[in-house]
C-alpha cells in the first residue's frame, strides 16, 4: 500500500500545489456562484415586491368600484411592458382575490376564471389559502418553498386599512434555476480555464521547489563508504533556506573529505612509521651479529693458508653479508649530522650526475630553479631526496618522454617538484608507495621511495604524490631551519 | 440695381405679412369631442385629422377625448364641446340639445350592427341564450351597439343583465370587449360590428380568438353630433369639412384608415331603430315590480 508521505517530493509538491490550485478555484467558483444565486434570488424578490406593492395599490381603486376591466389592465400592466417581458424576472401569473379568496380577476383568465377558487386552477395554492383571508398576515409575504417550483408573493390590498383582496404574483423558478445552471456552467468553464493555466505553472513551480531538495537527498544518498568529489555534487545555489542547507551541506561534504584524507594520512604515516621502527630495530639486530661475522670471515682469510674450495665458500659467504649489509642500510635510513647548506651548485652537480640516464632514454629533462643562494638545509640528504626522485622518473619515463624539476620556497618552506609524462601510478597502489619493497617495476628493489620518505620524515617535512596519466607529481615539502638560515645569511658559507 | 430693390422689396413684404395676420384676432378653436369608440390609441392619426380639419375650415381645432360616452355627452351639452362623434344611443336621448351634423359611411351606407361575441375556444354558444349565467362585457353604458342592443335582446326575453349573467362589466371601448373575450376574461361581449370588422385588418390577432354568434339589425352608424348653440357658420364649415373628405386627396386615406366610405348629411329618422329600443327598455323598466 503506498501512502502519500511515501510518495517522491518531485510528484507529492506538484500534487499538493494542484489540489490546492482546484480547492481554491473551485471554492472561489462555489461562492461566486451561490453570492450570485442568491443575489438573483434577493433581486427577484425585491424586484417582485416593488411591482406587487404598485399593483395591490394600483388596484384598490378598480376593486372598491368593482371595475373588472380596469382591474385586468392593471394586473395585464407588468406584462405589456416590454423591458420587464425581455427580463426573466417577469411573474408567470398575477392573481387578483376578493375578500373571499374567489378569483377577481388575473392576467390569465383562460387559466383562472372569474370568481372561481384558485386552487381549483393550481392545486399549489391550496396550501396557502387554507386560512380565512381576514387572518392572513397584514404584510407582504414571499412564499418561497423548495419543494415548489414557484416563488409566491401575497400582497394584501388594503383600503383604509381593510383588506379588500389579495394580490398572489407567482414567479417560475425554471428561468431561475436555468440561470443557476448557466452560471454554474459559466463558473466550471472558468474554473477550468483558470486551471489549465495554473496547473502547468503550479506543478512547474512545485518542480522548481522540489528540484533543490530531489539533489539535496541525492546527494545525501551518495554519501557511503567512499565520498562523492565535490564536482559530482550538483545542488543549486540560493539564499533561500534551501540554498542554506546545500551550502552547509557542501561545506560539511569538504569537512568530511578533508578528514577522510587527513585520517588516510595519519593512517599511512603510522605505518609507514611503525614500519620505520620495525626496520630499524631489525637492522640494529642483524647489524650486530654481521659486524661479527664479516670481521670473522675477514680473519679466518688473512690468518691461515686455505685451501680453495673453502676460500671460494668464504668469498661466497663474504658476498652474501656484504649484500645483507647493503639492504640493511638502505633499510636503515639515518640522516647523517650537519652536513653542508643545498646551494645553486648541488642543483648543477645533481644535473650533471642524471645526465646519462636522460641522454640513454633521449629524455627531455628541464629544471626550473627558483633559489639564489644557499639553503639552510642538509645538502646532502636533498640531493639524495632529488636524484632518487629524477631516476625514478627517469624509470617511469617512455623514452623521449618529458621530465621537469623545480625548486623554490616559501619563508619558511623549500618545495622539491619532479614531474613527469610516464606510466601514471595506480590508485590502489599509492596508499603502499613509500612502504619497502614496493616497487613498480620488475628490476626494482622497491627501497627507493622508502629512502626518500625515511628522509623527508626526519628532515620533519612531507611528500604527496600525484599521478593521472601523463602527469605524475611528486612533491616535498622540506622546514627549512630558521636559526640556522640566520647564519647563513650572516656568515655565508665558502662554495 | 433694381432688382436688388425689388427682390427687398419683397422681403420685407414677406416679413410683414404674418405681422399683420397676428394682428387680427385669431378665431376660437373649434372643440370637437371623441368617444372611446374606436380612435383613443390612434394618437397619430387623431394628430393628423386634426391639422386636415384645421387646414379646411382655417381655423384652429382641439380634439378632447374623454373615458365615457356619458361625459362626452354632457360636456356637448353643457356647451364645453361644439361637436362630437356619439353614439346613435345618446343622440336619440338628446335629441333636443344636439344637431345632427354627418353620418359616416360604412360599407356604402350609414348604417352598422351590433356583434354578440364569444370566444373561439366556446364551440357550443349558438345566441345570447346560451350565454345565462356567464361573465358578460359591455363596452359602454350608453353605448348602443356595446349596450343597450343586448339588453334589449334580454329585455325581450323579460331579463336584465344584471339577473341574467353572473357578472358583467364595461370595457368603456369597443376594442376592448374583443380583447376581453379574446382574452376569456369575459365569456360574452357586445360590440360595436364595424369596429369589429375592422379590428380584422388591423389585429386580426385579436378578432382571431372571438367568433360571432348573434348580429343585430342595421341601425344608424354613430354621428357627429353638434350642440344647438354652434354657429350656423360654424356648423356648415364642419359639415363641409367631413363631407368633403372623401373627395379630398389628403381626406381619403384618412377615411381609408377610418374604414368609413365618408360622411354624409344623415338624417334623424335614421336612428328610429335605435330609440324603439330605448324605449321598449324604458318601459319595461318602468313597468317591472319595484324591489324593495
Amino acid at each position: 500500500m503506498l501512502h502519500l508521505k511515501d510518495v517522491s517530493l518531485d510528484y507529492k509538491i506538484p500534487l499538493r500545489v494542484t489540489a490546492l490550485v482546484i480547492v481554491t478555484a473551485s471554492v472561489l467558483a462555489s461562492v461566486l456562484v451561490y453570492r450570485s444565486t442568491e443575489d438573483l434570488r434577493q433581486n427577484l424578490i425585491a424586484s417582485a415586491t416593488r411591482v406587487g406593492g404598485l399593483v395591490a395599490d394600483t388596484l384598490i381603486e378598480p376593486i372598491l368600484h368593482d371595475d373588472v376591466w380596469r382591474a385586468f389592465e392593471v394586473v395585464n400592466l407588468p406584462f405589456r411592458s416590454p423591458s420587464l417581458q425581455a427580463t426573466d424576472q417577469s411573474a408567470e401569473y398575477l392573481l387578483v382575490l376578493d375578500r373571499n379568496n374567489q378569483i377577481y380577476v388575473s392576467n390569465r383568465p383562460d387559466l383562472f376564471p372569474m370568481m372561481q377558487h384558485p386552487a381549483i386552477s393550481d392545486p399549489a395554492l391550496a396550501s396557502y389559502l387554507t386560512l380565512h383571508p381576514q387572518k392572513w398576515p397584514e404584510d407582504l409575504q414571499v412564499i418561497d418553498s423548495p419543494a415548489s417550483n414557484a416563488l409566491f408573493l401575497l400582497v394584501p390590498i388594503k383600503s383604509d386599512g381593510i383588506r379588500i383582496g389579495t394580490l398572489i404574483m407567482n414567479y417560475s423558478k425554471t428561468p431561475f434555476s436555468a440561470r443557476l445552471r448557466s452560471l454554474a456552467r459559466d463558473a466550471i468553464l472558468i474554473t477550468l480555464l483558470v486551471l489549465t493555466a495554473l496547473l502547468p505553472l503550479g506543478v512547474y513551480w512545485g518542480r522548481r521547489m522540489a528540484e533543490p531538495l530531489l539533489q539535496l537527498s541525492d546527494a545525501m544518498n551518495r554519501i557511503g563508504p567512499h565520498l562523492p568529489e565535490p564536482e559530482e555534487i550538483k545542488l543549486e545555489e540560493s539564499r533561500d533556506e534551501i540554498g542554506m542547507l546545500a551550502k552547509s551541506f557542501k561545506a560539511m561534504l569538504g569537512e568530511l573529505k578533508e578528514k577522510e584524507q587527513l585520517q588516510q594520512q595519519v593512517i599511512t604515516s603510522d605505518r609507514l612509521a611503525a614500519l620505520g621502527r620495525l626496520a630499524a630495530g631489525v637492522a640494529h639486530e642483524i647489524n650486530n651479529p654481521l659486524g661479527g661475522m664479516l670481521n670473522a670471515v675477514s680473519t679466518f682469510k688473512r690468518h691461515g693458508e686455505q685451501d680453495p674450495l673453502t676460500l671460494k665458500t668464504l668469498s661466497i659467504l663474504e658476498r652474501g653479508l656484504l649484500q645483507i649489509k647493503e639492504t640493511v642500510a638502505a633499510l636503515l635510513v639515518e640522516a647523517k649530522a650537519q652536513t653542508r647548506p643545498f646551494d645553486l651548485n648541488d642543483v648543477a652537480d645533481i644535473c650533471t650526475l642524471v645526465q646519462p640516464d636522460t641522454e640513454k632514454k633521449h629524455i627531455d629533462f628541464t629544471h626550473e630553479v627558483d633559489i639564489l643562494e644557499a639553503q639552510p638545509i642538509s645538502s646532502t640528504l636533498v640531493r639524495q631526496v632529488i636524484i632518487n626522485l629524477l631516476l625514478n622518473a627517469f624509470q617511469a619515463t617512455q623514452p623521449h618522454g618529458h621530465v621537469r624539476l623545480r625548486i623554490f620556497r616559501d619563508s619558511e618552506h623549500l618545495f622539491i617538484d619532479v614531474i613527469n609524462d610516464g606510466s601514471h601510478i595506480p590508485q590502489d597502489k599509492v596508499s603502499y608507495l613509500f612502504e619497502p619493497f614496493t616497487s613498480l617495476r620488475e628490476e626494482g628493489n622497491g627501497l627507493g621511495l622508502w629512502v626518500i620518505y625515511q628522509i623527508v620524515q626526519q628532515l620533519g617535512g612531507l611528500i604527496t604524490v600525484q599521478s593521472e596519466p601523463d602527469h605524475t607529481q611528486f612533491t616535498v615539502q622540506l622546514p627549512l631551519d630558521k636559526t640556522h638560515e640566520q647564519t647563513i645569511a650572516t656568515h655565508p658559507l665558502p662554495d | 440695381m433694381a432688382d436688388l430693390l425689388r427682390a427687398m422689396l419683397c422681403l420685407f413684404l414677406l416679413l410683414a405679412l404674418p405681422a399683420q395676420a397676428v394682428e387680427k384676432q385669431p378665431p376660437a378653436p373649434v372643440r370637437i369631442g371623441l368617444t372611446p369608440v374606436f380612435l383613443d390609441d390612434q394618437a397619430k392619426f387623431v394628430n393628423a385629422w386634426r391639422a386636415y380639419l384645421e387646414n379646411r375650415m382655417q381655423r384652429p381645432v382641439i380634439f378632447v377625448q374623454r373615458g365615457s360616452y356619458r361625459e362626452v355627452v354632457d360636456m356637448l351639452r353643457e356647451g364645453k364641446l361644439d361637436f362630437a362623434w356619439l353614439c346613435g344611443y345618446p343622440y336619440v336621448r338628446n335629441m333636443e340639445y344636439f344637431r345632427l351634423l354627418a353620418v359616416p359611411l360604412y360599407k356604402g351606407e350609414p348604417l352598422y350592427q351590433s356583434y354578440i361575441i364569444v370566444s373561439t375556444a366556446d364551440k357550443q354558444t349558438r345566441s345570447i341564450s346560451d350565454l345565462r349565467g356567464k361573465i358578460f362585457a359591455f363596452s359602454d353604458p350608453d353605448s348602443n351597439s356595446g349596450h343597450l342592443y343586448p339588453e334589449y335582446l334580454l329585455a325581450k326575453k323579460g331579463e336584465t343583465s344584471a339577473t341574467y349573467f353572473t357578472k358583467t362589466f364595461y370595457t368603456w371601448s369597443h376594442r376592448k370587449v374583443v380583447e376581453a373575450v379574446a382574452s376569456g376574461l369575459a365569456q360574452g361581449g357586445a360590440v360595436d360590428g364595424y369596429v369589429w370588422d375592422t379590428l380584422v385588418f388591423t389585429h386580426p390577432e385579436l378578432t382571431g380568438k372571438t367568433r360571432i354568434v348573434a348580429e343585430s339589425p342595421q341601425f344608424g352608424h354613430p354621428p357627429f353630433v353638434s350642440n344647438r348653440a354652434v354657429s350656423q357658420q360654424l356648423f356648415l364649415d364642419m359639415q363641409n369639412a367631413l363631407i368633403n373628405m372623401v373627395h379630398d386627396p389628403e381626406g381619403a386615406p384618412m377615411l381609408a384608415i377610418l374604414n368609413l366610405d365618408g360622411f354624409v348629411y344623415g338624417e334623424p329618422g335614421l336612428f328610429d331603430g335605435i330609440a324603439e329600443m330605448s324605449d321598449f327598455i324604458e318601459k319595461r323598466r318602468d313597468a317591472a315590480p319595484k324591489r324593495r
